[in-house]
């Protein structure tokens, strides 16, 4: 238990996938205006995370690992090389069932993160987490944790980045730093408040 | 060349770069930039991924049922990142295994997908291809200076070699350990940003909301 507990804390805060390893900062620059729609695409964001790592888990252990089909009498075959391949695969469908799945029984919802839905098939932190799932080679429950983990550390950085847009957007920048670059600077500045969490662990 | 594909190549790098002006595919550029070496690998890798997806995808561009179209790309886009992927792991190990998940994220980097919808969807394959080349150029100056300022000032190294030599081995410089740090990055390339748009005065963003002039004297006392 304590181990699960030591990877979840890791994955939100130590390996923070936007602050520290810069993942899915396309998505996160652009859509943290707002507190309102920057909750509302971090819980797609853990959503999908939460569903996709394990997947892909599984597919990988099961399919694609060396002598994984050993099962199907096929001992001795390697097909690790269409990871990348299968892992977006998994992605783009099962975000495409989710918007079928919510837009079908739970409305409320799929017009709360609707246009964000499609948005997360490419936002590299969801392939990165499946990518750092198969690396350190998770077993299938901790690839639970750790894709529930990496979503919510998302959802807080976005968040935080948002509320503190909303008040920046009244500020006197300097013109060429205004929008973007004082975004960057402040991304900076809460990246380096995160690193004040490395080295912890439960 | 003509001038119309000289255009199209010098374009994406100073003009309309797709880090500063588009923010196309943020994520990479600052996650492998802590040495020069991984720098140009990544860069080098990018270009290429950008300039034959382009090239493919353009061909296929007239028989591409558009409600299909996004999976075509990405299947396109994952194909070449596969080879990309291979051939680093044959021939240049040691660099993949430092780059660990990046050279997969390029499937997912915006640039790639941004440019195949916006470019190669409308235009014929040789000037796709030529845009390729150019955004991969433009993404790779940025990542070149980042690259470089990281290293030479974290590190005092650049390629690997000693250019400033750090007081641990005897030198006089105190290597900026920040630099090496992920903060580092987002502060480059918000300063990056910032001289670009100095330069060129209409990428600048609109005030929403203006600071009110000062009040006239007379109302003031």
């Amino acid at each position: 238990m304590e181990h699960y507990l030591s990877l979840f804390i890791s994955a939100v805060f130590v390996e923070n996938m936007a602050l520290m390893l810069f993942l899915g900062m396309c998505t996160f620059l652009a859509v943290s205006k707002k507190v309102d729609t920057a909750i509302g695409l971090g819980v797609a964001v853990v959503v999908v995370q939460a569903i996709t790592v394990p997947v892909n888990n599984l597919i990988f252990n099961y399919l694609l690992k060396d002598g994984a089909l050993a099962w199907a009498g096929l001992s001795d075959m390697d097909l690790s090389f269409l990871g990348f391949l299968c892992y977006i695969g998994v992605i783009a469908g099962i975000v495409q069932i989710l918007e079928m799945f919510l837009d079908k029984f739970v409305p409320a919802l799929y017009n709360a993160l609707g246009i964000f839905l499609p948005l997360i098939t490419v936002n590299c932190a969801i392939m990165g987490a499946s990518l750092f799932m198969v690396e350190r080679s998770y077993t299938f429950p901790e690839s639970v944790v750790y894709g529930v983990g990496a979503g919510v550390g998302w959802a807080l950085a976005i968040v935080l980045m948002a509320g503190i847009r909303e008040k920046l957007k009244y500020s006197d920048v300097p013109q060429g730093l205004r929008g973007l670059g004082i975004t960057f600077i402040t991304t900076g500045l809460m990246s380096l408040g995160f690193m004040s969490f490395s080295g912890l662990t439960l | 060349m003509s001038e119309m594909s000289k255009t199209i190549l010098i374009k994406p790098i100073f003009k309309e770069n797709p880090i500063a002006l588009q923010i196309l595919g943020v994520c990479s550029a600052l996650a492998v930039t802590t040495s020069l070496q991984v720098t140009l690998v990544m860069c080098i890798a990018l270009t290429t991924v950008t300039a034959f997806s382009n090239l493919f995808i353009s061909m296929l561009r007239n028989n591409m049922p558009g409600s299909i179209r996004i999976i075509i790309q990405m299947t396109v886009i994952a194909s070449l990142v596969i080879l990309v992927d291979q051939i680093l792991k044959a021939y240049a190990y040691e660099i993949s295994k430092q780059l660990s998940v990046f050279v997969g994220l390029i499937i997912t980097n915006c640039i790639v997908m941004g440019r195949a919808e916006a470019f190669a969807m409308k235009n014929p394959p040789i000037p796709s291809f030529l845009d390729g080349i150019g955004n991969g150029l433009g993404y790779s100056l940025v990542l070149i200076i980042v690259g470089t300022l990281r290293e030479l000032f974290g590190a005092g190294t650049l390629l690997g070699f000693t250019v400033l030599p750090t007081v641990a081995n005897g030198g006089w410089y105190q290597p900026n350990g920040l630099m090496l740090l992920a903060p580092s990055a987002f502060f480059i390339i918000g300063f990056f940003i910032w001289i670009l748009r100095e330069r060129n005065v209409e990428q600048i963003e609109k005030n929403e909301f203006p600071m009110s002039a000062h009040t006239a004297e007379k109302g003031a006392h």
